[in-house]
């Protein structure tokens, strides 16, 4: 089990015909994942290594099935094209795609709190996979293997760096969650534990935060109130200075807020198992599952 | 991006913000000239630096004659200003901007900011102007009052009304102030900024509110629609290996420490520095060589890292995914035939290529320290520097 993806899921492509859309699509394709269709307007008709290739989200969903829509859409056009997207009623809307204005996420994220239907993660972030099922992002599928870890982060290569000891440890995941690195995007931590909490495979959920922002906060609280799986973070970011804005557009600690020790005091507040160490993410886990009786 | 007090103020005037008559000056006899021509017989003269703060470091004097213009003017232009929010390196001031002084009856805060946790335009108004605001938050927290907007169009009238009440403000003033918020709110969205702060927005003697200083920060993803505003960036304001690095597309943020540090994605360089800080070292910088990481850009990014004379070792922590760990391992190189290399470099390749990465490292002739682990590679850098 799993959550958002798994071997059913039909997936589309925003921005297939793009460089970057085409090579990834190709990537997910060989993991497995299902590739139905293109979104490019104007290039309707045409196809890309086989996969067709639609004018509008619409079209393509009507004539391929598919719910789901990843967008490699640069950023000056991407917020039309999400928009699109939730306009269309897709299941999941994940966006790669890096360098879209704050407001105008915060205009789509007035949009997605109107309705329930469509779900959206990202902007700038890796994807989501549900290992040996589906692969939608630009992740290294390899280094996943399928278990009951259940990971949810804000970053993009140190989730690998986290999915990769987990899997050296043994430790295989259900479903792995890059939420992206901006001020504003689609699903946050509570969002997605949410999802993790009724997915009856996922044993243990290991989180990882950065500085910037009260995401982490909120977390804390809904783990505190209404989680009972076995918590692990990490929050990147503990030698961070003040003021300076670490790469990522919402990893900044504006106003003494948002420091990396907040975000650990809160958590640990929740009973979440804090790894000091970027590399005893996996050791924690295992140690916590062990711990619980639940083992490997 | 960050802008100047004087260009903050231009931007906000063109939204009808009340400001004082104000002329910017490059020299001591400029400024003289300026307040001149200003008139009156009170004057300010304000340093420009990207920082608050800068009354307490000496970067803001009153002035009662031009010659006080000029002898204030003489001892900023040049000076290294050192507030709470430079660091303890200062930044160096350029220019000065001159106002005619203004009668002040009170002094309060107002500003709007891109509230996170609601993923709502917000804004923050307190009677305690003129000073640290994070300060008033964290002393007198019901001292802030917070509204929100439901949508980019503006404030609800109910949400300024409450607003203007809670500041004590009636009749005219009441009606003024809301007009305020609602034009700085339009400055907000059509210039796609992340903060817009006045500290302090005065009452004048007359009745009337003015802008006595201003900020305004930018959304750096919205500036390809703002080329105005993309025209106004300060270089000098800014770190030189920082400028070099954005020129290559890196994400470079200079640091105090020793141990210079290469690494792709925003996360895992955060955590490389966390994890070298644990071992007992000083990371010398963030450097973030992105994603899609190139030959090219991985050889810049260590010249950039290199130029700063006080890194005592350098270590290159690569998770590769999109990025392949051989094209990081061909960039090394060919960065270390361009430039001595004479301090130890820690490599740690991990994910797609790795192998062939290491391979490429370990048939040159380069002293290079592999490195498995983070940790592996945290502990050699630190004992590296010891060494």
């Amino acid at each position: 089990m799993s959550i958002l993806v798994n071997t059913g899921t039909k997936v589309m492509v925003q921005g297939l015909t793009g460089r970057e859309g085409t090579f990834h699509a190709g990537q997910c394709l060989a993991y497995g994942t299902h590739i139905v269709a293109g979104v490019t307007p104007g290039k309707g008709g045409t196809d890309v290594d086989g996969i067709p290739v639609f004018n509008s989200v619409s079209e393509a969903k009507e004539k391929t099935g598919a719910t789901v829509s990843v967008l490699f859409v640069p950023a000056r056009f991407a917020a039309q094209a999400i928009h699109e997207a939730i306009d269309a009623a897709l299941d999941l809307i994940v966006c790669i795609t890096e360098g879209i204005p704050a407001l105008d996420m915060l205009r789509i994220k007035q949009k997605l709190k109107k309705q329930s239907k469509t779900l959206m993660i990202g902007p700038n972030c890796p994807g989501i996979i549900t290992p040996g099922e589906c692969k939608i992002g630009i992740m290294p599928g390899v280094i996943h293997k399928p278990g009951k870890v259940g990971l949810i982060s804000r970053s993009g290569t140190l989730t690998y760096e986290a999915v990769d000891q987990l899997t050296r440890v043994g430790l295989g995941q259900s479903t792995c969650i890059g939420m992206g690195g901006d001020p504003i995007v689609g699903s946050s931590f509570v969002d997605l534990l949410k999802l993790f909490k009724e997915d009856p495979e996922t044993e243990v959920v290991v989180m990882i935060g950065e500085i910037g922002g009260s995401a982490e906060e909120e977390a804390a609280d809904y783990i505190q109130k209404e989680f009972s799986k076995p918590v692990i973070g990490f929050i990147a970011g503990m030698t961070a200075p003040a003021g300076k804005r670490m790469g990522h557009a919402g990893a900044i600690i504006a106003g003494g807020k948002g420091t990396a020790q907040d975000k650990v005091n809160a958590l640990q507040k929740a009973g979440v198992h804090i790894s000091k160490s970027p590399a005893d993410i996996g050791k924690t886990a295992l140690e916590v599952l062990e711990s619980t009786g639940r083992g490997r | 991006m960050k802008i100047h007090e004087y260009q903050a103020k231009e931007i906000l005037s063109q939204f009808d913000i009340p400001i004082p008559q104000g002329k910017l000056a490059l020299t001591p006899q400029e400024a003289k000239a300026q307040a001149q021509a200003l008139g009156g017989a009170l004057w300010v003269v304000k340093a420009q630096i990207h920082a608050g703060g800068r009354g307490k470091g000496g970067g803001v004097a009153l002035a009662k004659s031009l010659e006080e213009v000029f002898s204030h003017a003489k001892r900023m232009v040049g000076m290294n200003l050192k507030t709470h929010q430079t660091g303890p390196e200062g930044q160096k001031v350029e220019k000065v901007y001159i106002e005619q002084g203004q009668k002040i009856k009170k002094e309060f805060y107002v500003g709007l900011v891109l509230d996170r946790s609601t993923e709502k335009i917000a804004v923050i108004a307190s009677r305690q102007g003129g000073v640290e605001i994070e300060k008033v938050a964290e002393e007198l927290p019901d001292q802030i009052y917070t509204e929100y907007a439901p949508d980019l169009i503006g404030f609800k009238e109910s949400a300024l009304k409450s607003l203007s009440h809670k500041m004590g403000f009636e009749g005219q003033q009441a009606f003024e102030f809301q007009v305020l918020v609602q034009n700085l709110f339009r400055a907000f969205v059509d210039k796609d900024a992340s903060i817009v702060e006045i500290n302090p927005l005065i009452l004048t003697e007359a009745g009337h509110f003015l802008a006595l200083d201003a900020k305004m920060n930018f959304d750096d993803n919205a500036l390809y629609r703002h080329p105005e505003i993309e025209s106004l960036r300060d270089l000098s304001e800014e770190n030189r290996y920082e400028i070099e690095a954005s020129k290559h597309k890196l994400n470079y943020i200079h640091l105090e420490g020793n141990i210079g540090c290469m690494v792709n994605g925003a996360g895992l360089a955060m955590a490389t520095m966390d994890i070298i800080k644990l071992h007992g070292g000083e990371p010398a910088n963030f450097l973030d060589v992105g994603g899609g990481a190139k030959q090219d850009q991985v050889r810049e990014a260590l010249k950039i890292i290199l130029q700063d004379p006080k890194v005592k070792a350098v270590l290159i922590n690569i998770f590769g995914g999109i990025v392949r760990c051989d094209v990081i391992a061909r960039g090394v190189l060919e960065a270390v035939k361009q430039i001595k290399m004479n301090v130890p470099l820690v490599v740690r390749l991990q994910g797609t290529n790795a192998e062939e990465g290491k391979k490429i490292l370990e048939v040159s002739d380069l002293k290079i320290l592999t490195a498995t682990t983070m940790t592996d590679a945290a502990q050699k850098s630190v004992e590296a520097i010891w060494r």
